[in-house]
């Protein structure tokens, strides 16, 4: 099977438990817009605009963190430690678990 | 009160466009954008990438594409009402729409198209607690007017462009220009970047990074910020003015309470027809609409904008039929007197 479970605390604290292909060249961004969650994805997945910041809760290892989104991540707000733009992380068999929380929006 | 045959909400690449198919119905139009320059997103957030998916263009960039979008519609001189947001809608006796913006500027048209995209950009406003309470009174999310910062105190936060290009303009204005950024390195243009450096080695700007504003000062006006730094702890500025510049975004803003029909942050439109909206007369294309199967890409809108010219046209002269006549074939006639034929073939007996 090459779906994944990830689940996703919304803004309003509810747990959404959803399905991931890993074969369909998805980030998390559009996982959370197919499951119709309130994440905008303004910039379409460019990492300039950070509206689809999210906090990591497990601790899955995540593809290291590029330029681009480091970058937009020192302009965001409400940015913790844990702090990711969800369009930068590719849906992979090695995600299967993740939990993540949206970040307020802004 | 400006007048005009379509009234289009959104200069972005769909409503750009949407001039020059009105313009070949010989229909006038004319554009709101609340940002200061035509292009939406285009221009606002990536001018400098590329976009792939644009027909007969294997790669262009996005900024390209809006000035290419100006040239193509210069002939139908369209009018521009930039830097106002779109407020209210009111139908008038004579059926037509009276727009007015946020500025007051009224603008009345038989037929309006909303080429909104995601909205009309708003700056982004940094969580600090008692911000709110300072707008106008030391606190701007944008810069209209320099000059108010002659010979004033300023600081500014932020590490993207728009920060770095108003901290070199200001350091010749102000009396003394601070830059915060949480980070050493900027998301800027790097020349930009190498300007501001040299202008912090030369003393004309205080710059701090690795840092964050976390509070205002001040009773009446602001009257300096608290800065939070990652290893020197709290850092205190004296300022009149606190500018943050963390770019955009988009809401959907005052459209939402237009009677129109809103599924999931976007505009219900007839897409089995001209993408008319539940208010006979309005229309929504591009990004801004949304029906079963809804692609948010510019070519869509492009699409959106011709189909759209058409029903507008019937709308305006129910009794008039029109012919789609193929620019190939009919030419481009501008409004300002030009005119963009094909040559004619030139036709040679051999013998």
């Amino acid at each position: 099977m090459s779906d994944v479970t990830i689940k996703i605390k919304d803004r309003e604290g509810e747990i959404h438990e959803v399905q991931a292909p890993t074969d369909m060249a998805m980030n998390l961004m559009e996982v959370c817009k197919a499951y119709e969650l309130p994440v905008e994805g303004t910039c379409g997945g460019m990492a300039m605009c950070a509206s689809c910041q999210c906090y990591i809760l497990s601790d899955h290892e995540l593809p290291e963190m590029g330029q681009d989104e480091d970058l937009m991540l020192a302009e965001a707000f409400y940015v913790e430690d844990n702090s990711r733009l969800g369009c930068q992380i590719p849906i992979t068999p090695e995600l299967d678990g993740l939990e993540i929380e949206l970040a307020p929006e802004s | 009160m400006i007048k005009t045959d379509i009234l289009i909400i959104g200069a972005g690449p769909t409503g750009l466009f949407t001039v020059f198919e009105a313009g070949l119905l010989k229909l006038k139009t004319h554009l709101i954008d609340a940002l200061p320059q035509p292009g939406g997103q285009c221009s606002e957030i990536y001018p400098k990438k590329p976009i792939y998916d644009i027909p007969g263009f294997p790669e262009i960039l996005a900024g390209d594409l809006v000035n290419n979008l100006m040239e193509q519609i210069k002939p139908f001189e369209p009018g521009f009402t930039l830097g106002e947001r779109a407020e209210t809608i009111e139908k008038l006796e004579d059926d037509t729409f009276l727009v007015t913006t946020n500025k007051g500027t009224k603008h009345n048209a038989p037929v309006v198209a909303i080429a909104g995209g995601l909205g009309s950009f708003e700056p982004r406003k940094p969580p600090i607690p008692n911000i709110a309470d300072f707008e106008d009174k030391g606190v701007a999310y944008i810069i209209r007017d320099p000059e108010v910062y002659r010979d004033k105190r300023v600081v500014i936060a932020g590490g993207g462009d728009s920060a770095l290009d108003w901290t070199i303009f200001l350091a010749d204005v102000a009396s003394e220009v601070t830059l915060v950024h949480r980070r050493n390195e900027f998301r800027g243009a790097l020349d930009s970047v190498e300007r501001v450096g040299e202008l912090t080695k030369l003393g004309k700007v205080n710059l701090i990074t690795e840092a964050e504003v976390k509070e205002i000062k001040g009773e009446d006006h602001v009257t300096g910020v608290g800065i939070k730094h990652k290893t020197q702890g709290d850092i205190n500025v004296d300022t009149d003015y606190f500018i943050p510049l963390f770019g955009l975004s988009p809401k959907l803003g005052p459209i939402a309470n237009w009677g129109l029909e809103i599924e999931k942050n976007a505009i219900k439109v007839d897409n089995s027809y001209d993408y008319q909206t539940n208010i006979p007369g309005i229309y929504a294309i591009g990004d801004v609409n949304t029906y079963r199967g809804k692609l948010k890409l510019i070519l869509s809108g492009f699409h959106e904008a011709a189909i759209m010219c058409q029903s507008a046209y019937q709308r305006i002269f129910p009794d008039k039929k029109y012919v789609m006549k193929y620019t190939t074939v009919g030419g481009v006639e501008g409004f300002d007197g030009s005119k963009k034929e094909a040559k004619k073939e030139v036709v040679k007996a051999i013998v």
